[in-house]
């Protein structure tokens, strides 16, 4: 395995606490157990910035340190809470951020990141669920596409106006211009 | 300043406390493992006698967690609720036996079967909860690192996650503020706006966070490259404890537990143990 750059062992380490906040103050939805997650939104623009191993430790610290210390934790979906940065940080490697966006730039983060959601809580997550804590097929199916949509539309609302206004934050080369 | 009801480390005089991150790390592993993978009444009525029994030990009391545990439970409620509304007849193709109890109304009807498996899927996460807090909860976070690196996770990744305790609270601190400082003009997050608003406002929070959250990556990963890290294919532990003979005894017996478990869960082909048949 190719070495992690210092700078992203400390993006991870960031990128979980912003996940561990925003993962505590989740709006509701009226299926049990499944919020409007703010957190997805940025595991995705730092699995955008940082790659899919930034992505993947992100889930995976972020989402075991929320189900920790508030109930046991719940191993299905902090796996594919893993895999939505992996797969995210995957899609979306060749994207250069710094060097500006585009709308070319901002439909690939937005299908890399329905992609991601819709293997993660479509497929993944009611998977392990059936695996290893055998629950009914419908229930899990209704739980994951909630989440899903609901993360679907998080991600590309928020994680999109994001990654633009971060994008337009960056100074690019060649952006001063001569006035008249 | 509204806090976030989160579980910390409690400083206590303990057995479970003297053990080293290390062997409550394996411990917490095998525990979370063990769970997972049985569905067998009678081992779940040992786990969750143990876990109980430990939880004695720790001397941490109810008190310190019960907001922990309140969570939990409306967890497990709501989670038993939505299972039993979408197939009320499970647990009778899993046990392949119907003893009708009494009838509610339409296909609902309680039998003894779908009982029996909501008491085994419930008893499955419960007797993790008491173990992953005593995790939460007697762990120096300090130590987490050390021991992740001393189970053979590479230390980049334990520095990851001691970072990321490290910056929780400061992190929460500036999601804080933030938040106070928009809402001063006028950008709610609360149920009063739409969810859509509600979702628009968020950004107007969320990107101060991010921006300055990429500065501290900069800064902090300027001062740890300064100083060299990632130099060496090793590095030691500042808490890193030695292991003593109760963290040997309390790693076999978590070896112990999972092969047991394992043997009793598939000793007769089925991880479900079916009283019905």
């Amino acid at each position: 395995m190719k070495k992690l750059s210092v700078k992203t062992v400390v993006a991870i380490g960031i990128g979980a606490a912003l996940f561990f906040v925003l993962g505590k103050i989740s709006i509701p939805t009226p299926v049990p157990n499944t919020y409007i997650s703010l957190q997805y939104a940025i595991e995705a623009v730092f699995a955008t910035l940082f790659g899919p191993v930034a992505g993947l430790l992100i889930g995976l610290i972020g989402h075991t340190l929320v189900d920790a210390t508030s109930y046991g934790p719940w191993w299905s979906w902090i796996i594919a809470s893993a895999c939505v940065g992996l797969i995210i940080g995957l899609i979306t490697m060749k994207l250069d951020i710094n060097e500006g966006i585009n709308t070319k730039k901002i439909v690939t983060f937005n299908v890399a990141q329905i992609i991601a959601h819709l293997l993660a809580w479509g497929l993944i997550a009611p998977v392990l669920d059936i695996v290893i804590y055998s629950e009914p097929l419908e229930k899990l199916f209704a739980q994951g596409l909630m989440a899903g949509v609901a993360n679907i539309i998080t991600t590309g609302v928020v994680g999109t106006l994001l990654l633009i206004a971060y994008a337009e934050t960056v100074v690019k080369r060649g952006s001063l211009k001569k006035e008249d | 300043m509204a806090r976030i009801a989160i579980l910390s480390y409690i400083k206590r005089d303990s057995l479970v406390h003297e053990l080293t991150g290390r062997t409550k790390l394996v411990f917490f592993l095998a525990w979370s493992v063990a769970s997972m993978v049985t569905y067998d009444t009678r081992v779940l009525v040992c786990m969750l006698l143990f876990s109980i029994a430990i939880f004695k030990i720790s001397r941490i009391r109810v008190k310190d967690i019960s907001v922990v545990l309140g969570l939990a439970a409306v967890f497990l409620l709501m989670n038993n609720l939505f299972v039993y509304l979408f197939s009320p007849e499970y647990g009778v193709g899993l046990y392949q036996s119907r003893t009708v109890l009494f009838t509610i109304a339409g296909p609902y009807t309680v039998t003894l079967q779908q009982l029996f498996y909501h008491l085994n899927m419930t008893m499955k996460v419960v007797c993790v909860v008491p173990i992953a807090l005593l995790f939460i909860a007697c762990t120096d976070p300090s130590e987490f690192a050390s021991s992740l690196a001393s189970i053979g996770v590479s230390y980049r990744i334990g520095y990851s996650v001691s970072l990321a305790l490290r910056y929780i609270p400061d992190v929460q601190r500036e999601y804080h503020n933030i938040s106070q400082a928009q809402q001063a003009r006028g950008i709610d997050l609360s149920g009063k706006d739409k969810l859509f608003t509600r979702m628009k406002n968020s950004v107007a929070i969320l990107l101060p966070l991010v921006l300055s959250s990429l500065n501290r990556i900069e800064t902090v990963s300027n001062a740890m490259e300064l100083r060299g890290f990632g130099r060496n294919k090793k590095r030691t532990w500042y808490n890193l404890r030695r292991m003593q003979r109760n963290d040997w005894i309390v790693t076999f017996l978590a070896a112990a537990i999972l092969a047991v478990d394992l043997l009793v869960t598939f000793w007769d082909g089925s991880r479900y143990y079916n009283p019905f048949l």
